[in-house]
């Protein structure tokens, strides 16, 4: 601080201002003080509490300290805040009271007078006690000082308005202490007086505000105020608050402005709307703008003046604050506000000015906040800043293009003009800036003065103004490049740069910038001569939608002309992708399953989507083709081709989705799978999540050089075959071109480029995915033969397919299958006979007859004539013989009764149609060798026969059981005697007329054997039967009828056996548990036969005997039999001789019991020389199971045994002992007359157990 | 970007393809702060004045139908899908909270679209309730 005796002049408007406090009273004294004081006031803070609700705020207090004098106390009305005396401090240092009743009393009243005719209340009166003098003088009242003295007279209410200051030039504890409660005063009085003058001052400007509507209120007068109350808090460092005045009264002129936007216009705001004259941008390097401030004061600013001068102050205030950035913030919007206020106001302003002003307002925030901030920080706050930068090259190159600085002939005479009456609106430099060698002004005029440094300076905006943004940069970028461009001075360069914009564009699938951003490029590439960047950007512009139809059709025109135009150099191509000419949509084989033979014609189809807004004549379109011998043979044989018929031969190309080739869809689909990890020891899950298995696809660094157009992948193939399709005219939209190939070699044929050339340019795709082949194949003639039916059954006539599939032969007229005939098959000849021929596709080609002739030994087949690759399908009838002498008569009674027998088991579930395979050979006409085809025929029938005795009289029964699916007509069953012996006589028991047999049912057939003399031991029969299928009523040829040949053997009754229970004597029924006698008498029906001469037959005396074994079972447990139940009995061998046989049995359940069975055996006796007689009980007990079994199966089959000894052989070899062997009597010779019969047995009366058996 | 003169299109894409930059520069300002992302709505983006077009190869000058300023608005998803709006800054009726609720109310359609089943991710959207919501909210702002 200067020396403050003399009263300082009141400079205001400095940032030195402080609040001001007079001095009055001792001036010797004060100067003595104010050395400590203007050092200890600010040391400590002091807490301002502030009215309405406002913060409370510490501040450090300064004071400018002035010597009191009337002038300084402001008149009544005036409203400056600055020059405000905010205390007023008396001195003195009187102890004396004569002197102070002398002076200083006068004094004081004096000045209290003056301030109260200012109504200032703001006082302090400070009396400085000095112990020296204090000594000096003697009469001091000890009681009343000074003090006292002066608070009573004129602090009446405040004494404590007076302060004592005590030595304050000493250094001591109560120096310290008085100096302490002065400052504390002093502050404290200080800050009550801000308090009540600003509150009231800011009352004042309330109410000034308030007064708004009123029409004589001016913004400017109110401006000054409220800046004074700014003023203020700024002196006493409070920018924040200082600020808040600024912000309110750029709000409150801002909703003024929107307000007359909306038609409510102020008077005073009419004058903002001056037309603009000068616009030199924004000062920012002096605190305040005193010439703006004055025109504000004196109501001459301008709109621009205004904002200018708010701003100014502002930006001062935020760099006090520490707070550049937001000085470049509201720098921007301030820009982007003003532009917008003054066409709102509709301000008349000269074009480019605003661009000018702009342009100079940016550069002068951005180095003012330079100029307060270093390199780092402004490089980490570098966001903040690019908007101001590239607002400026924005306004820098609408200027440039308004001065015609971008224009190619640079700019003419009316732009010059304008460049001056440009300048003359910048009016002179500021000295402030004069000497700065970068300054706004000094870059703006050299930017206008010449092409070359606007170019310059563009550059160096578009450099800054895109710091972190590249695409801004590319923005902007491709503006200067396009400016350059059209002037033809480095297209190169724009070029490069077109193409790095056009592939981020790309990447981030921006189609209307890509459309711009290709057309510029082509213009380039059409100056610097690329004539195939230039035909491919061409092409790609011409397919682009976002273009008018004219763009795109001029854009094709080039290309064409440019096919047209090039001869001289007649090897040459040019090599472009084919997506932007065409697009390969789908693509159609026929035959659908793109197989086909050798010479076969295979057809390709493909749909082209045309991408060019005008027809294309392509001279030739060509499919490249791989070829590859195929390994796997079977996919070219006739079977494949029917079992794999594809959906319909079309295979569907997708779509490309241009605006989005690289970042999306070149990427491969993630792969992401499940994680469970588990803990080992208790196998609870630890961890689980998500793992993508293909990260190393995915993050994989992308190649950030390639090109996304560049033609260089495509490279042309050269292949032997190539699928070719000239002359076509290709117009917009769908096209369907078809290519035709015949087939050569047999192999695969894989589809790899596809190629359409126009002239020298060839649009190519150089792979076709998903990947396309076809098949050629060759194949060798075959023929098959297979039934029409599951099975083909004998007998009747059956049809067989014949399937001649030509393959590589070509059958022509004469040709003709021979097939050598098998004796017991038949090929039944027709008159007429269809063969239709297919093509390999199973389309039917035709249907001709076939001739069919047959000799003794060969059956001819002349075939139709066929082209290759045809099947000839033909139908046969065929008919197996079914009763060849051999045979089917074996196979009847030997090969399907025998086997049966052996294998019980089998024998159920047996029922199977006997089968013959009948092999035919055939003689193919393209091949020396004969095809042996064997045919099984089944056998429909199944037949078995029975004897059937009553007493003497025999019966034979044959069954019929069919076997097959079919119906069939039986007629003319007929048996014969092929035995030879005439005296036979069979009478048939059956119907004459034809019996149907159903599908798995019997039919039954019975004679009566009748004979006159002795009957032969056995006889021969021969069952034949005439047979038809039900279904068809007349058969063209005579079929064969069914034979069946059978042998039966001893069926002349030997034996009568006849069983006879008779109840108790006495008794008129049996009862249970009583004994019966069962009688039972065995008679010999005829004398000596040929069948009885055997090992049991003895001979003494011409008296003939046999030895028989008889045996009482009883299966049912009906019966036990008492006593023996078996025995040996000598038969003799004469008629009517008879044996009786007495037993006892117990019945053993009420009811109508059977008989107990009676069986007879013929005991052969051994033939081992010490065969020891055994009890014959003995061994049949141990025998019995294994002879009754025999019995009763043979009972149970019902048929008659031919070679009955095996079993009494096999019985017995078993034992091991030499035995007697037991022969069963042959059932045919057996009569029991008894089967059958029932006994009634009553319960015995003393039953009472009532036994219900259910079943 | 509905109602918008064709020819003022080409314009409209690069302003926007320009304000990406903004957004990335504030996602990357304040992702490190923000660690929950709750807050989506990047606000006020930059204001630009409508430079008045002086398309070189014709006369001067084509007037854009936006007459002035044009403010553009970021919002960024958690999946850092990013939607820009362009506003007439001439329209005061727009706060910001109703381009807030604007924004919320256009992501809230554009993941009903993200939830068809038979959209893919990346094609450009065919949804008439999303067109309808979009037009409806140009006629309510315009």
């Amino acid at each position: 601080m200067a020396a403050p005796a003399e009263p300082l002049p009141p400079v205001i408007y400095t940032m030195e201002n402080k609040p001001i406090v007079t001095c009055a009273g001792d001036q010797n004294l004060f100067t003595s003080i104010y050395p400590t004081l203007s050092q200890q006031l600010p040391r400590e803070p002091m807490e301002w509490r502030r009215s309405y609700g406002r913060a409370p705020k510490m501040i450090h207090l300064e004071s400018n300290f002035v010597q009191f004098k009337e002038e300084l106390l402001p008149k009544e009305g005036n409203k400056a805040l600055l020059t405000f005396p905010f205390l007023h401090i008396y001195w003195t240092e009187c102890c004396d009271t004569e002197v102070y009743k002398a002076t200083v009393k006068d004094d004081l009243t004096k000045w209290q007078n003056v301030l109260k005719a200012h109504s200032s209340v703001d006082w302090l009166i400070v009396v400085v006690e000095n112990d020296a003098k204090k000594k000096n003088k003697t009469n001091i009242l000890p009681r009343t000082s000074i003090v006292d003295k002066i608070r009573n007279d004129f602090c009446n209410k405040q004494s404590d308005r007076c302060v004592v200051l005590s030595d304050p030039l000493k250094d001591s504890s109560r120096t310290q202490e008085s100096w302490n409660a002065f400052l504390t005063k002093l502050r404290t009085s200080l800050l009550m007086s801000f308090t009540k003058n600003l509150g009231k001052f800011e009352d004042d400007m309330r109410t000034l505000r308030e007064k708004r509507t009123e029409p004589g209120w001016s913004f400017c007068d109110y401006f000054m105020v409220q800046e004074e109350l700014a003023f203020v808090f700024e002196m006493l460092q409070q920018f924040e608050d200082a600020l808040v005045q600024y912000d309110e009264l750029d709000a409150l002129f801002s909703q003024y402005v929107v307000n007359f936007g909306a038609g409510d216009g102020a008077n005073w705001l009419t004058f903002f709307c001056q037309p603009v004259k000068s616009w030199n941008g924004l000062i920012l390097r002096k605190p305040i703008d005193m010439e703006k401030r004055e025109l504000i004061q004196r109501q001459e600013a301008t709109l621009l003046d205004l904002r200018s001068y708010l701003f100014s102050r502002q930006c001062t205030l935020l760099l006090f604050l520490q707070r550049p950035w937001e000085v470049a913030q509201r720098a921007l919007e301030l820009l982007h506000n003003c532009v917008q206020e003054l066409k709102l106001l509709e301000v008349s302003v000269p074009p480019g000015a605003l661009d000018c002003w702009v342009f100079l307002s940016c550069l002068e925030v951005l180095q003012r906040i330079e100029g307060c901030c270093d390199r780092a920080q402004i490089d980490s706050n570098i966001a903040h800043t690019v908007g101001l930068w590239s607002y400026a090259t924005e306004k820098l190159k609408s200027l440039g293009y308004l001065c015609g600085l971008v224009s190619e002939k640079g700019p003419n005479s009316e732009d010059l003009n304008r460049i001056v009456d440009l300048l003359a609106g910048l009016g002179a430099e500021r000295p402030e800036t004069a000497n700065t060698a970068q300054s706004p002004y000094k870059k703006l005029k050299e930017a206008l003065s010449s092409v070359e440094a606007f170019e310059k300076h563009y550059l160096v905006s578009i450099t800054n103004g895109s710091q972190g943004r590249t695409r801004m940069a590319q923005c902007h970028g491709m503006g200067l490049q396009r400016v350059a461009g059209r002037r033809k001075k480095s297209p190169q360069k724009a070029e490069i740069y077109l193409q790095g914009a056009l592939k981020n564009y790309l990447a981030e699938g921006w189609a209307l910038p890509i459309t711009h951003t290709r057309k510029q490029l082509a213009e380039c590439q059409k100056h610097l001569g690329q004539t195939e960047n230039y035909l491919q950007t061409s092409s790609l512009l011409a397919s682009d939608h976002h273009l008018t139809e004219e763009e795109r059709k001029h854009f094709c025109q080039e290309i064409l002309s440019f096919a047209s135009r090039q001869t001289d150099s007649p090897g040459h191509k040019i090599v472009l992708p084919l997506h932007c000419f065409a697009q390969l949509r789908d693509l159609h084989f026929t035959p659908s399953n793109a197989v086909v033979h050798v010479g076969g014609v295979l057809s390709v189809e493909i749909t082209m989507c045309s991408q060019m807004p005008i027809p294309v004549y392509v001279e030739q379109i060509a499919i490249n083709v791989h070829f590859s011998i195929e390994k796997n043979n079977y996919r070219k044989t006739a079977e494949w081709l029917t079992k794999h018929k594809t959906s319909n031969g079309i295979i569907n190309f997708p779509v490309e989705t241009s605006p989005f080739p690289a970042s999306q869809n070149n990427l491969p689909a993630l792969e992401l799978y499940e994680m469970f990890e588990r803990s080992p020891s208790d196998n609870s899950l630890n961890t689980t999540g998500i793992i993508c298995k293909n990260v190393h696809m995915l993050l994989r660094r992308q190649e950030s050089s390639a090109s996304l157009e560049t033609p260089s992948g495509v490279a042309l193939e050269d292949g032997a075959h190539v699928l070719k399709c000239s002359g076509v005219t290709l117009e917009p939209g769908a096209n369907r071109i078809t290519f035709r190939t015949q087939a050569k070699e047999p192999g695969t044929y894989t589809l790899r480029q596809l190629r359409a050339s126009v002239g020298p340019v060839w649009f190519v795709l150089p792979h076709l995915s998903p990947r396309v082949q076809y098949d050629v194949y060759s194949q060798e003639p075959q023929l098959h033969v297979e039934p029409l039916a599951d099975s083909l059954l004998a007998g009747i006539p059956q049809k067989v397919k014949f399937t001649v599939t030509t393959g590589h032969y070509t059958v022509k007229n004469g040709d003709s299958l021979q097939l050598s005939n098998a004796e017991a098959m038949l090929i039944l000849c027709h008159a007429e006979n269809r063969a239709v021929i297919y093509s390999n596709t199973r389309e039917k080609a035709s249907d001709v007859s076939l001739r069919v002739q047959s000799s003794d030994k060969v059956t001819s087949i002349s075939l139709p004539a066929a082209p290759a690759y045809h099947m000839i399908e033909f139908e046969l009838e065929v008919l197996s013989l079914p009763s060849a002498p051999v045979t089917g008569g074996d196979s009847s009674t030997l090969g399907v009764t025998e086997p049966h027998r052996k294998h019980k088991d089998t024998q159920k579930a047996g029922y199977c149609m006997a089968t013959t395979d009948h092999k035919v050979s055939i003689d193919c006409p393209w091949s020396i060798y004969s095809t042996v085809i064997a045919l099984t025929f089944s056998v429909p029938f199944r037949t078995t026969h029975s004897l059937l005795s009553a007493g003497t009289r025999k019966y034979i029964q044959v069954c019929v059981q069919n076997l097959s699916e079919l119906d069939f007509q039986l007629s003319d069953g007929n048996l014969v005697d092929t035995g030879s012996s005439g005296d036979l006589q069979l009478v048939p028991l059956n119907t004459k007329t034809p019996q149907h047999i159903y599908s798995k049912q019997s039919v039954f057939f019975v004679w009566e054997l009748k004979w006159t003399r002795e009957p032969p031991p056995s006889l021969r029969c021969q069952f034949s039967v005439g047979f038809s299928p039900a279904s068809e009523g007349r058969l063209s040829i005579p079929l064969k009828p069914y034979t069946y040949e059978f042998q039966v053997e001893n069926f002349f009754t030997l034996y009568s056996v006849r069983a006879e229970i008779l109840p108790p004597s006495g008794t008129e029924h049996c009862r249970t548990g009583s004994l019966c006698s069962l009688e039972v008498s065995i008679t010999r029906l005829s004398d000596l036969l040929e069948v009885d001469k055997d090992e049991a037959l003895t001979e003494s005396d011409d008296y003939f005997s046999t030895k028989l074994m008889y045996e009482v079972v009883d299966n049912s447990s009906n019966w036990a039999v008492c006593g023996k139940s078996s025995g040996v009995i000598s038969m003799p061998v004469a008629a009517q001789a008879t044996h009786r046989v007495h037993m006892e049995v117990m019945p053993l359940f009420a009811g109508y019991l059977p008989l107990p069975d009676v069986r007879l055996f013929k005991y052969l006796p051994h033939h081992s020389a010490h065969s020891s007689q055994l009890d014959a009980d003995s061994w049949i007990e141990n025998d019995s199971l294994s002879v009754d079994k025999h019995v009763d199966e043979q009972l149970d089959s019902g048929s008659i045994k031919s070679r009955g000894s095996v079993h009494s052989a096999s019985s017995s070899e078993h034992k091991g002992l030499p035995m007697p062997r037991l022969q069963a009597l042959p059932p045919g010779q057996v009569f029991n007359s008894s089967t059958g019969m029932q006994i009634l047995v009553i319960p015995s009366k003393d039953d009472h157990v009532l036994e219900v058996s259910v079943t | 970007m509905a109602d918008i003169p064709t020819e003022n299109e080409l314009k409209f894409h690069y302003m926007v393809h320009t304000s990406l930059d903004v957004v990335d520069e504030k996602i990357s300002a304040m992702g490190k702060a923000l660690v929950d992302q709750r807050e989506l709505y990047l606000g006020l983006l930059y204001p630009t004045e409508d430079y008045k077009v002086y398309p070189s190869h014709q006369s001067p000058c084509v007037e854009s139908t936006f007459p002035n300023q044009l403010c553009r608005y970021g919002y960024v998803t958690n999946s850092k899908v990013k939607f820009v709006m362009v506003v007439d800054s001439s329209n005061t009726a727009l706060r910001d909270n109703e381009i807030r609720s604007m924004f919320r109310k256009l992501h809230n359609s554009y993941t009903d679209v993200m939830c068809n089943p038979f959209y893919n991710p990346g094609d450009r959207i065919h949804s008439r309730a999303f067109d309808s919501m979009v037009t409806s909210m140009m006629i309510q702002v315009c």
